[in-house]
């Protein structure tokens, strides 16, 4: 950025970008430009041509299905499975990592996806609650919570049941004090953690990675 | 959040590189508090340099101790065997923090970078010196907010006792960094001008008339290892986190203890207490007093009140004086099984 040039100027941001603007009908006769960018260029939608250009390519596995995306820099893993990929199983919740509901597993790892940037999972292997079970076979631990009554309103569930898998693979499930502890990222305002541990040591006794 | 420009950094150079030719370039590793800072636009960057892809992450024993990569993540550092062998306090204070989902994202660089959570720091509206001036946009070089301190006079049950200015009384936030500090690491850092070596206790620094400064590190320079130094004080440790829910919540005091015994004589002993103070609180007082002596509950509380000196409350965080040395003896008592 060019301070001295933009010092006077209140919309600095929005200047270089205008600038950059300029130059865009140039630049939409070049082929690498995004189809996106000559569509919006011709009608004139200079935000949209700003947009489509500050994408960034994003190749990335979700589901097992691989995906080649253009996503901003500035879009989380969340926002992207929710609004881009209609995945809308990963919930939203504080959007800020203090509740769990958006937890899901990258390359097999539980993280929270509102602080994770999507871009940064570059190569990586994303798993959702979509890709866990199906509604024709469920996984072993949704049925468990279903068992269990390991919910009531569900909005942290999908989180939940990603963060429980996680839990027995990581090997941290081998008591419910245990269980208590590493569950402690996922926060149900409905209370039914009880039910949930109980689901968890079910699902655990059972053995193995699940 | 706002818009920012990304690039993917190769190598520690290339990251340093990139970070050092712009204000406003920050360099992202785990993201669990610094995408946190930006969704709340107390940091406004113009660039974020991903050094994830850095080969960074090795945990490896060296000829004095064990070399912990900056990439790291801490649920690995945790649960690495060598830490959990040598430094079961490090893997204590670090299960300690935050949650399992964000210790697989954490890393062992980031946990050092990370800030306070002053409720003052993280909401603009609100005065605090501790912000700097905004990096990026339209109001760039402005001030990010009203100056002064808001926990001063304000709500402040979870700041400082110890080490405070006029200008910030807010607690550095990291479990991680308590154990490090007593176990006496070294941070290796590259940047612009080469590669140096902090000592742990150097690396973050008191609020001071630059409360803006949470570490001693020049502009530019990048974390790559720590390392921590063989010790006699793995078998008897233990790390107190005291705080306002069991698990999933920052320390109100916390005290990391690793003592090497003989018989009940204590031959060599590290204190250290978290959500006390702007850095990591080393108890070196405490440490003499108890070096040569027996572990005996007549001893603890006297080194709990030499810890002590000097604490000041600030209204709603004066139980600290008393939850503090409290906490001190008891650490003690479990970490050399004198319950």
């Amino acid at each position: 950025m060019d301070n001295e040039n933009n010092a006077g100027e209140p919309e600095s941001t929005g200047a270089s970008r205008r600038a950059f603007l300029k130059q865009s009908s140039v630049l939409a006769a070049f082929a690498l430009t995004p189809p996106v960018a000559v569509h919006a260029v011709e009608k004139g939608l200079d935000e949209k041509v700003a947009v489509a250009f500050e994408q960034q390519p994003l190749r990335v596995e979700i589901n097992g299905v691989a995906q080649q995306l253009s996503v901003e820099p500035r879009v989380t893993l969340l926002d992207l499975l929710r609004e881009q990929l209609n995945l809308t199983g990963t919930k939203k919740g504080c959007d800020h990592g203090q509740c769990g509901a958006c937890t899901v597993h990258v390359d097999g790892q539980r993280v929270n996806s509102c602080l994770t940037l999507a871009l940064t999972t570059e190569g990586s292997k994303v798993t959702t609650i979509e890709g866990l079970g199906s509604v024709e076979k469920l996984h072993p631990m949704q049925e468990a919570f279903i068992k269990h009554d390991g919910f009531q309103c569900g909005y942290c569930t999908p989180g939940q049941i990603m963060s429980a898998v996680a839990c027995i693979n990581e090997g941290h499930a081998n008591s419910p004090d245990e269980v208590r502890e590493y569950m402690s990222g996922n926060i149900c305002r409905c209370g039914a953690y009880s039910n949930i541990v109980e689901a968890i040591m079910e699902v655990k006794s059972k053995g193995g990675r699940i | 959040m706002n818009p920012f420009q990304f690039t993917r950094a190769n190598t520690p150079q290339a990251a340093v590189s990139a970070v050092s030719k712009e204000t406003g370039a920050y360099f992202l590793a785990g993201g669990t508090n610094l995408i946190d800072l930006i969704k709340r636009e107390v940091v406004i960057p113009e660039r974020l340099v991903d050094i994830n892809h850095l080969p960074l992450a090795t945990i490896e024993e060296t000829t004095s101790g064990i070399r912990i990569g900056a990439m790291a993540k801490n649920s690995a550092v945790a649960d690495h065997e060598l830490i959990k062998k040598h430094f079961p306090l490090l893997s204590m204070a670090l299960n300690a923090g935050a949650s399992a989902q964000l210790r697989n994202m954490a890393t062992v660089g980031g946990n050092m970078m990370q800030r306070t959570r002053c409720p003052y720091f993280y909401d603009h509206s609100m005065p605090c010196n501790k912000r700097g001036p905004v990096q990026s946009g339209p109001s760039k070089g402005q001030p990010n907010g009203p100056a002064g301190c808001g926990a001063i006079g304000g709500v402040n049950r979870m700041h400082a006792i110890f080490g405070t200015s006029e200008k910030c009384i807010a607690v550095h936030p990291s479990d991680m960094c308590i154990a490090l500090a007593a176990l006496d690491a070294t941070v290796n850092v590259t940047g612009p001008k080469g590669n140096r070596s902090i000592p742990f206790a150097e690396f973050h620094r008191l609020p001071g008339d630059a409360p803006q400064k949470d570490n001693t590190l020049l502009p530019g320079e990048l974390i790559l290892s720590v390392d921590v130094p063989k010790n006699e004080c793995a078998k008897y440790a233990h790390y107190l986190k005291v705080r306002d829910r069991a698990s999933y919540a920052f320390a109100l005091v916390s005290v990391g203890v690793a003592v090497d015994m003989k018989g009940k004589t204590i031959q060599d002993i590290r204190l250290a207490m978290g959500g006390v103070a702007h850095k990591p609180w080393r108890l070196a007082e405490a440490e003499r007093y108890l070096k040569g002596k027996e572990a005996t509950i007549e001893n603890f509380k006297q080194a709990a009140t030499l810890a002590m000196q000097g604490a000041k409350g600030y209204g709603e965080n004066e139980f600290k004086l008393t939850l503090a040395p409290n906490s001190i003896i008891e650490a003690l008592q479990i970490a050399t099984q004198t319950v």
